[in-house]
């Protein structure tokens, strides 16, 4: 089964290199880059697993992860965010918001692959 | 003789005026320590006996005997066995500055004007029928020296009353209300009253040693005709000798001119001492020869001559001109003395408790207190002079000058005799009212009026005579002379028994059931136990409730917290703690300086002299006055504007306050920023470089890619730190500015070439005949902006065939240059932010981090000019304005 990822992120070079990382490792990569929708994508999705950065136009993505905890069909969604802001203020946010992880820009390719098979655990 | 006699008069009042005059003079120069003397004091209180004791006691004497001795009696028990209530009086007097007994007694009760102004009338009423008497006794005996009538006194007096009430209303305005100075004692007027002391006793002695030894045969001669005369046979009767006894002390005690002299003008306390010996001496001398006088006139004179003229008459009838001369000038001294004090006192009173607060009233409410107060003060007090003299002159006409000096004398004693109880009351008893003493006050002044003051009209003048036989309303028990069934008294021993008793049973009981204010409490407890609480008296000293009440005053005028500052300063120097200095000369003298920056110099004067010196006014009167004054409301006025400026600073801070925090919250935002513009193309590096690292076998095309994002992305972080720095410098202010000439079609060039040289569909249209302007500025950092617009619009515009078009427009001094594209343009919300560092619209595309409309703007204002956003172009639209070389 081909477990899917749904990055939600506005920068190419970024969504470019996390679709690879991911792809190479068997997940399946969707991507979508701006916040006003973002949660209507992940409900019509319904990825196993969603990326998901702090500053994205139209949205921030606490946001987002609030609407998400907040909607029934969507909770148990695992959520992975992205912050390259990297204040502990943020990091709390994003903590009260229901986060499963949350990493700070730049990160390790590796670091990235392993939360990812964590949080959806296989 | 009538003429001499005039001559006489005249040439001793100049004398008395001239002594008062001297006296006055050497008292203000410090000079005359003699005139601070107990001798001086001692004979000024000889104003006791006035000319009802020159020519009334012989009259007296020739009447009822020996009676004539209790109107002696009564002051040397004073004297003698009530020395230390005196003490206690003068020393009320001088530490709460007692200027009347109408004072002392409103003082006592809480400060009452109304109280004062009680006794004031009542003051006014009792004392009135004894001026009259002395203007009687001046004008019979100027009578006496006229041929026809010479013994009985009758004649046309009228107009010689006019002449003396005149003469003595202008003495004593000349010498009693020199000066209203709290603490000015009236020296020449003291000194004046103790010459005539003198002369009055000297004249007296003349006539009894003449009429013992000259028309005598000595002493033992005299004896044996006293034994012989009807005197010997008068029946002393014992209630009218202890209520004459009695009333006399009260009436030496109460009597307004009497307190003038004992408390008032008292120099020192100690005084109190000689006078206690020295005043019943005089007395006793002034007393010795009315029996002889008296017996000599009813043997050899007419039977129908006037007693009360035998004074003047046996020198007379034996031819002694001189001595008769002389003894005319002992009753004239007695009775100037006795009116000139009188009037003083009295003036006092009616001006400070009945004219000063009827003025305030009548123009405090409407008119700002702008004039001096003690000039209004001064002229009521002598208006009030002229009243005074002018009603005793009034009753002396009504009266009609027929009855027995030695009667109306007694009127009086009775009318001033019922401040008694209140006074002594308030002296002793802390338990007294003021609502006690009005009600004392009220009873016994109308059981006097009742009893006494009106029959002494004569049945039929005042009261019916159908009231006086029959009583009141026909009830018997009314009767004025036989008040609830006592008849068969005397009349006068029944009235001051029944309105004596009746007062001090009312005061008392009034006194038990009502409850005194705190400043009653307060004030009682400062009579009743000033022993305790005085010290010394001084001059200037005064209890720390002065002090208090300065305090209050103070803080009502200067604000709270810069009076207690000033207060505790001047405790802190005279070496006291807290907040209440003694009110030292100098002390008072820096308040009232400090004062009269704020209510000016004379309200400040008055208002602490009415505090620590005598009243002139109520100080509640004065505050409300001084509440309505323009200067208080000016200073209000300032204390409203120091606190709109304390709320306007206030409010600065927090502003400021506001601002930091902004600040601070611009900065972490700032900050946040920054991290995110850095962070994020690293990621992307250390991502793609990771990849490189670890994927072998990726597709040649791929590693291309991969290195070429790297490489940009590099790119991009060089140029935010280039933008950071530069941004930061210029926002600093530390940009140093190349200044050249140049014009804008060249810097326009340079900068198309510069920003167009990226491969881009954009067209730009460029006017070149407007552009030809010519610069002076710094064209290298105008090329910068130029360059950022013409990208940004390669950037951003979104029209299918993006054009950018540059127009040149000359407006005043300034060139405009509008950057205007073909795109869809800016949305209004967003025109307010493009300008702010990091507000990148719409979807981010890599390359740009947000700083550049900042940094142009940062530009623009350092070469003088400025940028906008211009709406309503159709595309995006910026507007660059530059003064332009002129």
């Amino acid at each position: 089964m081909n477990r899917q990822v749904l990055l939600i992120e506005d920068e190419p070079n970024i969504i470019e290199a996390i679709s690879f990382i991911l792809s190479r490792d068997g997940w399946q990569v969707k991507t979508h880059s701006n916040g006003r929708d973002a949660v209507d994508v992940v409900r019509a999705r319904r990825p196993d697993l969603v990326i998901l950065d702090v500053m994205l136009p139209g949205r921030s993505g606490f946001d987002i992860l609030t609407d998400i905890r907040n909607s029934d069909d969507l909770a148990a969604t695992p959520v992975l965010m992205l912050t390259a802001r990297g204040q502990r203020k943020d990091r709390e946010l994003a903590e009260q918001g229901g986060v499963n992880r949350y990493m700070t820009k730049p990160f390790s390719n590796s670091e990235m692959l392993s939360a990812v098979r964590e949080l959806v655990g296989t | 003789m009538l003429n001499l006699l005039v001559a006489v008069c005249l040439t001793y009042v100049v004398f008395l005026f001239v002594v008062a005059f001297a006296a006055d003079r050497a008292a203000r120069r410090g000079r005359g320590a003699w005139l601070r003397s107990p001798l001086i004091y001692t004979l000024s209180l000889s104003i006791y006996c006035t000319a009802w004791t020159f020519y009334g006691a012989v009259g007296f004497a020739a009447r009822s005997g020996l009676e004539y001795l209790t109107i002696y009696l009564g002051p040397t028990l004073v004297m003698i066995g009530w020395w230390w209530t005196l003490r206690k009086m003068v020393r009320i007097g001088r530490s709460q500055r007692i200027t009347s007994i109408a004072d002392m007694i409103s003082s006592r009760y809480g400060k009452s004007n109304t109280l004062a102004v009680c006794v004031t009338l009542l003051a006014v009423i009792g004392t009135t029928p004894y001026i009259a008497l002395q203007l009687q006794s001046v004008t019979l005996s100027f009578a006496a020296f006229s041929s026809e009538d010479r013994l009985t006194g009758a004649g046309n007096l009228q107009l010689t009353a006019l002449y003396v009430a005149l003469g003595l209303t202008a003495f004593t305005i000349l010498f009693g209300t020199r000066n209203l100075d709290a603490n000015e004692r009236h020296h020449g007027v003291v000194i004046a009253i103790a010459l005539e002391a003198v002369v009055k006793l000297f004249a007296l002695l003349a006539v009894g040693i003449y009429v013992v030894w000259g028309l005598g045969d000595g002493l033992t001669h005299m004896i044996e005709r006293i034994d012989a005369s009807k005197l010997a046979e008068f029946e002393v009767s014992g209630s009218r000798w202890v209520g004459l006894t009695m009333l006399s002390a009260a009436a030496f005690l109460c009597l307004p001119r009497m307190f003038q002299v004992l408390v008032v003008e008292n120099q020192d306390e100690g005084h109190l001492r000689t006078a206690a010996w020295a005043f019943p001496l005089y007395v006793m001398l002034i007393s010795l020869f009315v029996v002889p006088i008296a017996v000599a006139g009813l043997d050899l004179l007419p039977s129908g001559a006037n007693p009360d003229l035998f004074v003047l008459n046996l020198p007379l009838m034996a031819g002694q001109e001189g001595l008769a001369i002389l003894s005319f000038l002992g009753g004239f001294s007695s009775a100037t003395s006795m009116v000139i004090v009188t009037a003083i006192a009295m003036s006092t009173m009616v001006s400070n408790h009945i004219v000063m607060p009827i003025w305030l009233k009548v123009t405090g409410g409407t008119a700002v207190m702008s004039g001096d107060m003690r000039n209004v003060a001064l002229l009521a007090r002598r208006m009030s002079i002229g009243g005074v003299i002018l009603l005793g002159y009034l009753y002396f006409r009504l009266s009609g000058a027929g009855t027995a000096l030695a009667a109306i004398g007694l009127v009086s004693f009775a009318g001033v005799a019922q401040f008694l109880p209140a006074l002594m009351g308030g002296l002793f008893w802390r338990g007294a009212t003021r609502l006690g003493a009005m009600a004392g006050l009220g009873v016994g002044f109308a059981l006097w009026l009742y009893t006494l003051f009106l029959p002494s009209f004569g049945a039929g003048v005042i009261l019916p005579v159908d009231v006086m036989e029959n009583g009141f309303l026909g009830l018997s028990w009314l009767r004025p002379q036989a008040l609830f069934g006592a008849d068969g008294m005397d009349p006068l021993v029944h009235a001051v028994m029944w309105s004596i008793l009746l007062n001090t049973a009312a005061f008392c009981a009034v006194s038990i059931i009502t409850f005194p204010k705190p400043v009653e409490r307060l004030q009682g407890a400062q009579f009743v136990n000033v022993f305790e609480h005085s010290r010394t008296a001084g001059s200037w000293s005064g209890g720390l409730a002065q002090s208090e009440d300065l305090l209050i005053m103070a803080q009502r005028i200067m604000g709270s917290d810069e009076a207690q500052t000033l207060f505790a300063q001047a405790a802190r120097a005279q070496g006291l703690s807290g907040y209440l200095p003694e009110p030292s000369p100098d002390f008072l003298e820096a308040l009232e300086r400090k004062l009269s920056g704020s209510v000016g110099a004379a309200t400040a004067h008055a208002m602490i002299s009415q505090i620590v010196g005598r009243a002139t006014v109520s100080v509640e009167d004065l505050l409300a006055v001084a509440d309505e004054t323009a200067q208080i409301m000016e200073y209000s006025n300032q204390l409203e504007a120091k606190s709109a400026e304390q709320a306007r600073t206030a409010r600065q801070l927090r502003e400021a306050n506001e601002k930091m925090t902004q600040l601070s919250v611009q900065k972490d935002g700032f900050l946040s920023q920054v991290s995110h513009e850095l962070r994020t193309p690293m990621t992307s590096i250390r991502a793609f470089s990771e990849i490189l690292r670890d994927h072998d076998g990726l597709r040649p095309g791929d590693q291309q890619k991969y290195a070429t994002i790297i490489h940009d992305e590099s790119l991009r972080l060089t140029r935010l730190l280039d933008d950071l720095l530069d941004l930061s410098v210029l926002e600093n202010g530390q940009v140093e500015l190349n200044v050249q000439h140049g014009t804008l079609a060249e810097t326009l060039d340079r900068a198309v070439a510069a920003a167009g040289g990226a491969p881009g569909p954009l067209r730009i249209t460029r006017d070149r005949a407007a552009e030809n302007v010519a610069l002076r500025t710094d064209v290298h950092r105008l090329a910068q902006v130029f360059i950022n617009l013409i990208a940004n619009a390669r950037k951003y515009c979104d029209a299918a065939d993006p054009a950018l078009e540059i127009r040149v427009v000359l407006q005043g001094r300034d060139v405009i240059v509008d950057f205007v594209d073909n795109g869809s343009g800016i949305a209004l919300a967003d025109h307010a932010l493009i300008f702010e560092k990091f507000s990148r619209l719409g979807e981010t595309k890599a390359g740009g981090a947000g700083l550049g409309l900042a940094i142009c703007r940062e530009i623009i204002q350092r070469l003088g000019g400025s940028i906008s956003y211009l709406p309503g172009q159709g595309g995006a639209a910026f507007r660059v304005q530059l003064p332009h070389a002129m």
